[in-house]
Parts: structure tokens; C-alpha cells; sequence
């Protein structure tokens, strides 16, 4: 399972903080996860399709689109950030 | 050894940099950098809280910090971020930075802050009478990293 986490105005937006995702084949990366959250229809589609600017992070470590993904990690997905 | 700390509640100035400057004669300059809430233009800003990803937080800061230790002389390091509900006036961060020598210290510290503000997972929420509404991140965050490239 993937553990994906949602932050900020996107957790508000999708009522949810948190899901398990089943780690299959065709989520090889943070890109294709996306994109496979946002073909779910609403409220994914509003929220994390392409129009939105989003930063992610691999087992809390900042991510790109390409950065690979496998079983067991944690993905959080999150509004550009705003602290200082 | 550098401090990173998230926090909800307040910070002593003082007393941080008087850890980091204990028994040493070698440091040269100190700069410390305080962020506050700022009331909003029309002053009707009621509190300001501030959401961050635990896991994920203070390693990013650490990160932060490691590389400006690495690309500048500095002896030591502190920051210092609170989240939670915080009130205009109140203050959100702290960084400090030790060296022998100012340009050190002053970059050090303005690198660390632009790199906060743009990769640490905190996210501001304002109220105000009209609600709550998360605040934008600014393009202007995003140029300010390209100086350090």
C-alpha cells in the first residue's frame, strides 16, 4: 500500500488527511499516482488535476512528477508552502 | 551543533543565542532573524494558524540548515518555528546565524529563510471576520531562490 497524505487547503478541499492506495503496477511514480487519484472523478479531479499547483514529497522528502514510487511509502501531496 | 526546533509555543531570543555564544571568543557576528504575524492592511487579521507536516517538518529545516552550514563559515545555527494559532504581533520564526565575519552570517541567514519559506512543509491560515482562508504562496518566494543558484 502507498500511504498518501493530503495538507492544508487540499485536505480541507477533499474532507480527507489521509488514504492507502494500492501499490499497483501502473504507479511507478509521483506523476502516474496523481493521475490516478484525479481519474477517481470528484472531488480529486477539482483538487489535484493539472490546473492546480501542488508540491509533493516522497517519505518526506520533496518530490517531482518523475520520482518513483514503490510499496510501503509515504507520498504527501500539498498546496506550495507558506511558513516563515 | 545546530537546533531546530517546531514549536507552539513562544521563543527567547536571548536565551538561544546565549546557548550559541557560551564560552566561545572566535564569533564575530551574530544575526538573528525574527518573523512576525503581521496584521493584515485593514488591521482585521483576528489569528493566524499555522499547519506543518510533523514527519516531514523538521528534516526539511535540517536539510536546509546542513547546506548553508556547508556553503558559508558559520560556527552554529539555530531555527526556530512555532505552529498553531498565533495572534498578530506575535512572532512565527527565528533564525540565527554565528560566524567569525558578517557576509557569512548575513547570507547564511537570508539563504536559510528564502529556502523556508519555499521547501519547509508549513502552510498559513488567516481569520478574519469574514473566515478562514489559507494564504497564497508568493512568485516573489519562488525568484528569491534564484540569487543563491
Amino acid at each position: 500500500m502507498i500511504n498518501v497524505l493530503y495538507f492544508a487547503s487540499l485536505k480541507e478541499a477533499l474532507g480527507t488527511s489521509a488514504e492507502e492506495i494500492e501499490a499497483d503496477n501502473n504507479i511507478t511514480d509521483v506523476g502516474a499516482l496523481r493521475e490516478w487519484i484525479c481519474a477517481r472523478g470528484e472531488p480529486w479531479q477539482s483538487s489535484l488535476g493539472q490546473q492546480q499547483r501542488l508540491m509533493a514529497s516522497v517519505n518526506q522528502q520533496l518530490a517531482r512528477p518523475d520520482t518513483q514510487i514503490s510499496d510501503g511509502d509515504e507520498v504527501a501531496f500539498f498546496p506550495p508552502v507558506t511558513g516563515g | 551543533m545546530p537546533v531546530v526546533r517546531v514549536q507552539t509555543k513562544d521563543f527567547d531570543t536571548d536565551a538561544i543565542v546565549s546557548d550559541l555564544t557560551q564560552g566561545r571568543t572566535d564569533i564575530g557576528a551574530i544575526v538573528t532573524f525574527t518573523g512576525l504575524v503581521r496584521d493584515l492592511p485593514e488591521k482585521t487579521l483576528q489569528s493566524m494558524t499555522l499547519e506543518h507536516y510533523p514527519a516531514m517538518t523538521e528534516k526539511a529545516l535540517q536539510e536546509i540548515v546542513e547546506t548553508a552550514m556547508q556553503r558559508w563559515e558559520l560556527f552554529d545555527v539555530a531555527v526556530i518555528h512555532r505552529v498553531g494559532e498565533l495572534q498578530p504581533a506575535d512572532r512565527i520564526v527565528l533564525v540565527v546565524t554565528t560566524s567569525a565575519h558578517r557576509k557569512d552570517a548575513f547570507q547564511a541567514n537570508e539563504y536559510i529563510m528564502d529556502y523556508l519559506k519555499t521547501r519547509a512543509p508549513f502552510w498559513k491560515k488567516e481569520t478574519t471576520d469574514a473566515g478562514g482562508h489559507w494564504v497564497e504562496a508568493r512568485d516573489s518566494d519562488d525568484e528569491a531562490l534564484s540569487r543563491w543558484d
